[in-house]
């Protein structure tokens, strides 16, 4: 028998990593498929190229740091993160926006801090952001909901994705908050600009948006799926939702022409992907149900400021980001009460309640 | 007219800024002797010369001046590591650090011939006995500094592990992921 | 809602697959045949290891003085059974280690003879103070793994005014259920030595927690207690760790103990629920502990139950009487399978502490390989304390000690909630505990190097009186012989003198 001294506990809860990011993926599948058939083969053509480059670009960093890559292929976070990159991208973009997303994710996101579990930022919503700045053409040309089958067959969606072939000028527009951006640069007011808005295409997704991004229902849909099976904690989606929505409500209620309903703030955008998926990122999202509310909170303040008053129209990205940036600060100064003391680390006095 | 304001703006912050920084060093200048004081303090204080100084404080003021690394004290331990470069501002990666185990010298009976030279180098007294005497060592009060295996004509005295005994287990440390 | 956040009844903890249906259900087994020989250790219990009385060839008889108390917190041995001195030696200890630890071994000659003793004629009407100094010698330590000297306990609690005698029966380990049958088959010894305790501390009155996995054990007990209107039976939720005498006094009283002290500052002790038997039998039966209820489970092992086995016995033997599959073992474990000690080899003694012995099988471990932390916070949230694992355990690895410290590494109490959940296996307890062992050692040569520093300027002193004094001597050597010469050369001159 083995002669090191072993330490308890000797059994474990069955949880394992490679688990966890297998559900998560899983709960994404339903907004993914959706996108894909929302908006054809290009669609589909970027969420591989992105996701095996994703793969990719794992290996080669795992390969340069001297590590078998295997194993922590195996535990799916590369995937993972291919995965919500492509979800945030435009479904029609050309395939490079694809692998320069993944670049970023995955070398400058996530390996150049150490690996898994080491980095500050995001990696989805810093390759999100990166592109944005970078390529701002690319990453806000929409396509039109154009659905498997009804657009460009296997072959010219082929060109498309991978030779730009295809004047897309004739097939895009704005997504709904670019829409409203626009519009208020143009006086105009929230009823003229929205009046072919619809609530019910809202949230089933069937608008102009990012890949994964239109369905707020399967997206939600995914998010309880998380929540019911314990992978996600309700303190980052509860606090971040609900400071939208109130924050939304009061400006709605306050100047109805100038600001969006909350509807509209919860239907449009990345707002359900971001509160479900990306902001509960357990790497760069504090440790304690109090820090996480108060994370959430910060998420969805800043996203509604930037939405309302900020040069872009989503401000999901840069609002996760700015979050990340002060997670280690929050979980500095927010810790558990330890037993038998107060919040300062004092011991209790002998006389307490 | 716009170059010329920021070029004046421009000058005028680094004159005051200069000017403050030296203010800043001439009258909150921070005394650097103590330091040495508080090094000594931390060190095991045994003299024994394992760092290549002929003692603590030579050592201490070698490390204030940052002539020596924070980790040149073998019996001070990965603790006074992680304390010196706390003390002195100093980053050390510490992730590998291995304390060694610490030794104690023995007698060995067959071969001492009690002839006192040991303990008259022993710095803590932690060898007894008497001229033509066989001596033994106090294990507690024994620092490991070898003085007296050099000083031994007839190398009965040797470094030993302190043993192990369940009073004194700890567990290990675990194996890195 | 803040408060109740910062105060919850219940906090962190898991519940864990129990396992405990495989033995509950058995009566304890009470035919264990004798062993041939008994290895006692002398340290069985927190405090200074026992000091042998007897020599090797001396005939003992069952419940003889073998070993007596060191100082205020000790604790004495006792011969489980009669027969002879045959070694007192060095013998593997049941530790994670197997170091030795110095063992009173006796060749048993079957006769069972007991050693005259005087029983009270009223235990209820003893004095509280000689109650305390019978549960003292007769070797009774809190059985629930803690093993702090009873008696200490007891005295401690009625220079204190106690108000309440928490008797903690969570039994919160999986796996184990020595003190559910102990009390489903004996809740009226049970409460006679509740009753004891109380009047050895001066407690007005008792609680009785009971984990609500043990249903028949909640019944027998409320009915044993119910002509007593100061013990009082309660339910406590089953999640592990409940048997953190901590967290369930929260549980029930609402009341933390301050990080700084004891149950005692409250007004509250706290004993297992064997403890209270323990002191039943020493009291009323004037037996001292010789003898214990171990759970004998896992999954390699044929005949899962409970058994009462004399101290001594060596734990293979107790394994071979409930038919354990060798080829199935995988690791063995003395006490439960959260916070009990792995042990290198069966061939080592049952002592005070063990409440089970378990023999699982590979699939009831896990030993996948550790992967990275990916911060998911499950220790933190399943921690009962309220640490940060992660972050402590992080500190630990790039060896930062004193800033594990500051995190609370000190309020861990090893429950090993935060392995239990951790998905990417990170050994986390294992570091905790490496920490603070590392931390005492730090301690210990701190110190050394305090009495190094004291005897080095000892030493400068002395050489430096000896160099001063041999000065003088050679001063005053010169001085007289410069008299001498003075003298002589006086004498001399007037000789010159007289002659001329």
């Amino acid at each position: 028998m083995n002669t090191k001294p072993i330490s308890g506990p000797h059994i474990a809860a069955i949880r394992r990593v490679d688990q966890i990011m297998r559900q998560v993926i899983l709960a994404l599948v339903p907004a993914t498929a959706f996108g894909v058939l929302l908006f054809g083969w290009p669609a589909l053509y970027l969420l591989v190229v992105t996701v095996l480059s994703a793969m990719l670009f794992e290996a080669f960093c795992l390969k340069l740091k001297g590590v078998a890559a295997t194993p922590s292929l195996r535990d799916g976070s590369a995937i993972l993160t291919g995965l919500l990159v492509a979800m945030t991208l435009p479904p029609w973009a050309p395939w490079w926006i694809g692998v320069a997303g993944s670049a970023i994710a995955i070398v400058l996101g996530k390996q150049v801090y150490g690996g898994l579990g080491q980095n500050v930022f995001n990696p989805a919503m810093l390759a999100r952001v990166a592109l944005l700045i970078s390529f701002p053409i690319e990453m806000t040309t929409w396509a039109n909901v154009t659905p498997l089958f009804t657009g460009p067959g296997l072959i010219d969606s082929f060109a498309l994705t991978f030779f730009g072939l295809d004047s897309t000028d004739a097939v895009t527009g704005a997504t709904t908050l670019g829409l409203v951006k626009t519009g208020f640069s143009q006086n105009l007011t929230l009823p003229g600009i929205l009046a072919d808005y619809s609530s019910f295409l809202a949230m089933i997704g069937w608008e102009r948006g990012s890949l994964g991004e239109t369905s707020t229902l399967l997206v939600l849909g995914g998010g309880v799926w998380l929540l019911r099976k314990g992978v996600i904690q309700w303190h980052i989606p509860v606090s971040l939702l609900a400071t939208v929505a109130v924050l939304s409500s009061l400006f709605h209620l306050w100047d109805g022409a100038h600001y969006l309903s909350p509807w509209v703030h919860l239907n449009s955008g990345a707002l359900m992907l971001v509160a479900f998926f990306i902001a509960t990122d357990y790497v760069t999202s504090p440790n304690t149900p109090l820090g996480q509310l108060i994370f959430g909170a910060g998420c969805g303040l800043l996203i509604f400021v930037i939405r309302s008053w900020g040069g872009y129209p989503e401000g999901t990205g840069f609002a996760v980001l700015l979050m990340n940036a002060v997670t280690p600060l929050i979980d500095h100064y927010i810790r558990p009460r330890i037993y038998g003391r107060y919040r300062n680390g004092k011991p209790l006095d002998i006389s307490n309640p | 007219m716009y170059v010329l304001s920021a070029i004046v703006i421009m000058a005028a912050l680094g004159l005051v800024l200069g000017l403050s920084l030296g203010i800043a060093a001439k009258y909150l200048k921070v005394e650097s002797d103590p330091l040495v004081e508080r090094v000594e303090e931390l060190m095991p204080g045994s003299q024994c010369g394992q760092c290549g100084f002929p003692g603590c404080r030579p050592a201490a003021e070698a490390l204030v001046s940052g002539a020596a690394p924070v980790t040149l004290c073998p019996p001070g331990g990965t603790a006074l590591v992680e304390q010196l470069a706390k003390l002195l501002g100093i980053d050390v990666d510490l992730s590998d650090a291995q304390d060694q185990d610490p030794m104690v010298a023995r007698v060995s009976e067959e071969t001492c011939t009690g002839c006192t030279r040991c303990f008259k180098v022993c710095p803590t007294d932690a060898i007894v006995g008497a001229p033509k005497q066989i001596h033994a060592v106090v294990a507690d009060a024994c620092i490991g500094c070898k003085k007296c295996v050099e000083v031994c004509p007839t190398e009965c005295l040797q470094m030993h592990p302190i043993e192990v005994t369940l009073r004194n287990w700890r567990w290990p440390k675990p194996l890195a992921a | 809602m803040l408060a109740f956040l910062e105060n919850p009844r219940l906090r962190g903890g898991i519940h864990a697959e129990e396992h405990k249906q495989e033995t509950c259900g058995q009566t304890i087994a009470s035919d264990f045949p004798l062993p041939k020989k008994l290895y006692i250790p002398v340290q069985q219990h927190v405090g200074k290891p026992a000091e042998p009385v007897v020599k090797v060839g001396d005939k003992v008889l069952k419940g003889q003085l073998l070993a007596y108390s060191q100082g205020t917190i000790s604790a004495p041995v006792h011969a489980p059974t009669s027969g002879k001195i045959i070694d007192v030696q060095d013998f593997p200890a049941p530790h994670p280690s197997a170091l030795p630890v110095r063992t009173v071994i006796i060749e048993t000659d079957g006769l069972e003879q007991w050693a005259p003793g005087n029983l009270p004629d009223d235990p209820f009407a003893m004095a509280p103070d000689q109650i305390c100094t019978r549960v003292g010698e007769a070797g009774v330590v809190g059985l629930g793994g803690a093993v702090f000297p009873s008696a200490v306990k007891l005295s401690l609690g009625r220079k204190n005014q106690i108000h309440t005698l928490l008797i903690n029966a969570g039994e919160c380990e999986p796996y184990l259920t020595c003190d559910d049958r102990l009390m489903r088959e004996r809740a009226g010894e049970i409460v006679s030595g509740i009753r004891l305790m109380l009047r050895g501390m001066e407690a007005p009155k008792a609680m009785v927690g009971i984990e609500d996995n043990k249903p028949e054990a909640y019944q027998v007990m409320l009915a044993a207690c119910r002509e007593f209107d100061n013990i009082s039976v309660e339910q406590v939720p089953t999640r592990y760790p409940m048997g953190w005498d901590r967290q369930m006094l929260r549980y029930l009283t609402g009341q933390e103990i301050p990080a700084d002290g004891r149950a005692t500052d409250i007004g509250v002790v706290v004993h297992n629920v064997a403890t209270a038997h323990a002191v039943y039998k020493a009291i009323c039966l004037g037996q001292p502990l010789i003898s214990r209820v171990v759970t004998v489970s896992g999954g390699a092992v044929g005949k899962p139950r409970n058994v009462e086995v004399p101290i001594g016995t060596l734990m293979s033997e107790v394994l071979a009487f409930c038919d354990l599959d060798k080829s199935k073992l995988a690791r063995l474990i003395m006490g439960g399978p959260m916070m009990g000690d792995a042990l290198p080899f069966a061939e080592v003694p049952v002592v005070k502490a063990c409440n089970g012995i378990l023999a699982l099988s590979r699939d009831e471990i896990e030993e996948p390989e550790v992967q990275a932390c990916i911060r998911c916070s499950s220790c933190v949230t399943a921690c009962p304390v309220g640490l940060l694992p992660l972050e402590m355990a992080s500190r630990i690895k790039a060896n930062q000690l004193d800033s594990a410290v500051d995190l609370g590494l000190k309020d861990c109490i090893s429950c090993g909630t935060c392995s239990y959940v951790c998905p990417s296996n990170i050994p986390l307890v294992h570091y905790f505990k490496f920490a603070s062992g590392e931390l005492v050692k730090r301690q210990q040569a701190e110190h050394k190097a305090e009495q190094t520093k004291r005897l080095m300027n000892d030493r400068n002193e002395r050489m430096e009186r000896i160099r001063l004094e041999a000065e003088a001597e050679a001063q005053r050597a010169a001085e007289a012989r410069a008299a001498r010469m003075a003298a002589q050369a006086a004498a001399q001159q007037q000789k010159v003198e007289e002659s001329a």
